[in-house]
């Protein structure tokens, strides 16, 4: 504006949030790379302020906490952790997505995944030494899968036939699973409340590298769940059922069966899930076994827009920051809600720069400058 | 002259880089006067008043009120400045008394709702409203739901009165009432301003008239210096020679005969009652009737996508000669029958397509299963889509474009293109031109008409008589779930057959909503 305009009752707002037209793919990622950098830079700032540590120290000691002295010439047992809290993290975060896609709140990765480690875990015990081990690995495999998918499809039927709250639904499916756990390892581990390592039924090690194949399990997983997705009539139907009902049903797609087979599929990757932590990888089974990645695994499936490749990444991100800033917390005898806090903070972020990414800020004084 | 109420200055509104809302829109508004604000869907009308009532804020431009510069910047200020609008979508918490409802947020002392009622009877008497004060939203009807929100603006105060298509849920009877109203309101000396795209309405209410295009103001006019026709030229821009060419109907038979058809809401409300008519290839049989009075409901009966009580729908397969009772149904049931039964329905985003697909994948929704295997073929509805790009010029940056961020205009020609592809023996269209400009509006007329040319059997069920009286071979009206009369189109009038529409409220008005 040319003229200034003099006394106003009502001042002009400061800046106003204005919505954007779609960005161009690569600036939507600078925007989102910034917001992670600026998180992790936060992260050690906040860092230094509590241990009185320069910052490349905290983030030396984050590496060092993700990778051990892989860098030094060390071993790569550190990296092969790493990567198998991220395989793991990611198979429970690809088991939700089939059913966020279609708008159906599964909140109940963590009892789903649970139950599939107690089959495994059953199996192992009781059928241990009783089949052939190729044969016992396949009935571990099943049954994981199986004892899944019952456990997410009930919430499932209920939603399709009488509308239940889902979130609900799930979130209340977690405490009896976790209830059936502690029941089991009661009776099965006597009075110590655990159970000792069982030696039977042990997916196999390939490569002398106990991690490898539940690596490699969940990469296939994350290739077949994106071509599902993407080019299958099941994932399409998936889709058109997630963002309108009615339309589903006015091309004539049967949406409870849409439903239902999407919650059996999301409950038996969990199951998947179970079975790689009980079998591939504990040989033992606890309340805390998958330690609450099935809520975690809601929000890397979010961040990763529920693109399984996106997510890959942001698995590794979160796995890599829960290491990472959990060493800091461990070497500086911080507290170790610390490494949840960082976490928290780069989530922050980078949900935040979505709105940076849909919005523009548009201030006073600058109209002109801004287009 | 009277006095200015109201002042715009070169008001320019954009959403992101591309859509120009408006453009250095200059506008006076006097006490005293109705001016109507007319223009096509998009022109920017509910832009500018959104503007004026603080739910926008301008980019570039000035408003004054009363003479003095006044800044806007939410509904508030906008009160504060005697500005109120009545939105188009009701804005009332349903549990609550109309008294209730209008002095919720009135901050003015100790809240005593019998002396506010006082207030609220005065204003009532001095514009001639009839309310009861102590009804409860939920168990009103639009009109009554209207008028408790005339009064919540005049209960703050306002001299300046925007009304967002008023008229759009409303009866005739109800039209007149409020009209009534409102001119009692200019009388008293409030200024009121009228989106509409009606033009009879525009003719009978206002003082002036106020016309957008494509988010510029093209004029001011003074009511009694045009008519009708000079307005839609103002509004569109160009001489419109539009007419639509309505052959005779050719071999003409019985395609689709409903018997008795009844249906009830899961309320235990009759929506359909005891409706029977027969749409014959060849034909167009337009369906007329006030909106809600189960257009929609029959639509999807035929559809399969409405449970009936009783009641019969049988097809006549043109190719097999044989007849299929369609009633229980599902949509694909129908399909794997044979039916080439194509339906345009009223919420084309959340029906007919779905908005954040692209174009392609919106072709697909029909033909998505064919072809074995569980992979989807993308290659035909491909092509489907670039042919329907190309043959109706839907304006889209490609053919990947999320649906969505196409206009009305564009939405409706991909999904009646989509619908036309498969060839239809049944075409079903509800609404098909609302909200469109009237090029395109016309380009789908002419689609409906190539349609019946080739042998369909066409239902159009539409709002404006006009157009069903020009495009109809026969019209249908229905008035609270009941057929209460069917009309030659070329020989009836329009009165005739507003009085079929009203006929059934009078005897049928115990089921409201």
């Amino acid at each position: 504006m040319s003229e200034k305009t003099k006394a106003k009752h009502h001042h002009e707002p400061l800046f106003r949030i204005v919505k954007r037209d779609d960005l161009p793919w690569w600036q939507a990622w600078l925007i989102r790379i910034a917001a992670i950098v600026t998180a992790v830079l936060l992260v050690g700032v906040i860092s230094t302020l509590l241990t009185k540590g320069s910052l490349g120290e905290i983030y030396q000691t984050m590496i060092k906490g993700v990778f051990g002295k892989l860098f030094e010439g060390g071993s790569t047992t550190m990296l092969w952790k790493f990567l198998q809290e991220t395989a793991i993290l990611l198979c429970l975060s690809l088991a939700v997505t089939p059913a966020f896609k279609m708008k159906f709140w599964n909140c109940g990765a963590e009892g789903q995944a649970l139950m599939g480690g107690l089959a495994s875990m059953i199996c192992m015990i009781e059928l241990g030494d009783k089949l052939p081990y190729p044969v016992l690995l396949l009935v571990i495999f099943l049954t994981s899968m199986l004892s899944g998918a019952v456990w997410g499809v009930i919430p499932a039927i209920f939603k399709a036939n009488y509308n239940t709250n889902e979130t609900l639904f799930t979130l209340m499916m977690n405490y009896v699973a976790t209830q059936i756990i502690k029941y089991y390892v009661y009776i099965e581990g006597g009075g110590s409340n655990t159970i000792q390592p069982v030696a039977e039924g042990n997916l196999p090690v390939i490569a002398g590298n106990r991690y490898l194949l539940n690596v490699i399990i969940v990469a296939v997983l994350a290739v077949a769940l994106f071509i599902y997705q993407k080019y299958s009539k099941q994932g399409y139907e998936i889709t058109v059922v997630g963002e309108s009902q009615n339309t589903a049903r006015y091309v004539g797609i049967n949406v409870k069966k849409v439903i239902i087979r999407t919650m059996l599929l999301s409950g038996a990757i969990c199951g998947i899930a179970g079975m790689l932590l009980v079998a591939g990888t504990d040989h033992s089974i606890n309340t805390n076994t998958v330690g609450g990645q099935g809520f975690t695994a809601i929000m890397v499936s979010w961040l990763g827009q529920f693109n399984p490749f996106i997510m890959v990444l942001m698995s590794a991100l979160v796995v890599f920051l829960r290491m990472g800033t959990g060493k800091v917390a461990d070497t500086c005898s911080l507290n170790a809600s610390f490494a949840d806090i960082a976490v928290g903070i780069v989530i922050l972020f980078v949900v935040g720069c979505e709105f940076f990414i849909r919005y523009s800020v548009k201030f006073k004084h600058n109209k002109k400058e801004v287009k | 002259m009277a006095k200015i109420a109201l002042e715009l200055k070169n008001i320019t509104k954009t959403f992101g880089a591309k859509v120009i809302a408006n453009k250095d829109v200059n506008l006076t508004v006097y006490q005293g006067e109705i001016l109507s604000i007319l223009g096509e869907n998009g022109s920017g009308k509910t832009t500018l008043m959104n503007m004026i009532a603080g739910i926008y804020f301008p980019d570039e431009g000035q408003i004054s009120v009363n003479g003095e510069e006044a800044v806007i910047a939410s509904p508030k200020d906008a009160f504060s400045y005697g500005i109120g609008m009545i939105h188009q979508h009701f804005k009332l918490v349903d549990v609550f008394t109309a008294a209730e409802n209008i002095v919720l947020g009135v901050n003015d002392g100790k809240y005593n709702l019998n002396k506010s009622k006082e207030k609220i009877k005065e204003i009532c008497s001095k514009y001639g409203f009839s309310l009861d004060l102590d009804k409860k939203i939920y168990t009103m009807s639009v009109s009554e739901k209207q008028t408790v929100e005339i009064i919540k603006v005049l209960y703050r105060g306002a001299d300046i009165l925007i009304l967002d298509e008023p008229t759009a849920v409303l009866t005739p009877q109800e039209t007149s009432k409020l009209f009534d109203i409102l001119r009692n309101m200019r009388n008293h000396g409030k200024s009121i301003i009228i989106i509409t795209h009606k033009l009879n309405e525009v003719m009978e209410i206002s003082d002036r008239v106020a016309v957008l295009r494509k988010g510029e103001s093209v004029g001011v006019v003074n009511t009694a210096d045009v008519d009708p026709h000079k307005l839609t030229e103002l509004m569109v821009g160009d001489k419109v020679e539009l007419n639509i060419n309505r052959t005779t109907p050719k071999n003409v038979s019985d395609r689709l005969v409903i018997k008795g058809v009844t249906c009830y809401n899961r309320e235990g409300v009759k929506l359909l009652d005891d409706v029977t008519f027969t749409a014959k290839a060849g034909e167009i049989l337009g369906v007329a009737g006030i909106a809600g009075s189960g257009q929609r409901e029959l639509l999807e009966s035929i559809a399969g996508l409405q449970k009936l009580q009783s009641g019969e729908i049988i097809y006549h397969n043109p190719k097999t000669g044989k007849s299929e009772n369609l009633r229980d149904k599902t949509p694909m049931q129908i399909r794997n029958l044979g039916v080439r039964l194509s339906f345009v329905p009223e919420d084309r985003l959340g029906m007919g397509l779905v908005g954040n697909m692209d174009i392609i994948d919106n072709m697909m929704l029909r033909s998505y299963r064919r072809g074995k295997g569980m992979f989807l073929r993308r290659k035909k509805p491909k092509n489907l889509a670039t042919e329907i790009v190309e043959r109706l010029q839907v304006v889209t940056p490609s053919v990947n474009t999320p649906v969505r961020r196409l206009s009305g205009g564009n939405v409706q020609k991909v999904l009646v293109g989509r619908e036309i592809a498969s060839s239809p023996t049944v075409l079903m269209v509800a609404y098909p031109v609302r909200g469109l400009d009237i090029n395109s509006s016309y380009t789908i007329f002419n689609l409906l008409n190539e349609q019946k040319e080739k042998g369909a059997a066409v239902i159009f069920v539409g709002e404006d008589l006009d157009a069903l009286l020009e495009l109809s071979d026969r019209i249908m009206v229905i008035g609270s779930g009941r057929i209460t009369g069917t009309v030659d189109a070329r020989s009836a009038t329009k009165e005739e057959i507003g009085l079929l529409m009203t006929k059934s409220t009078k005897e049928g008005g115990e089921d409201n909503e």
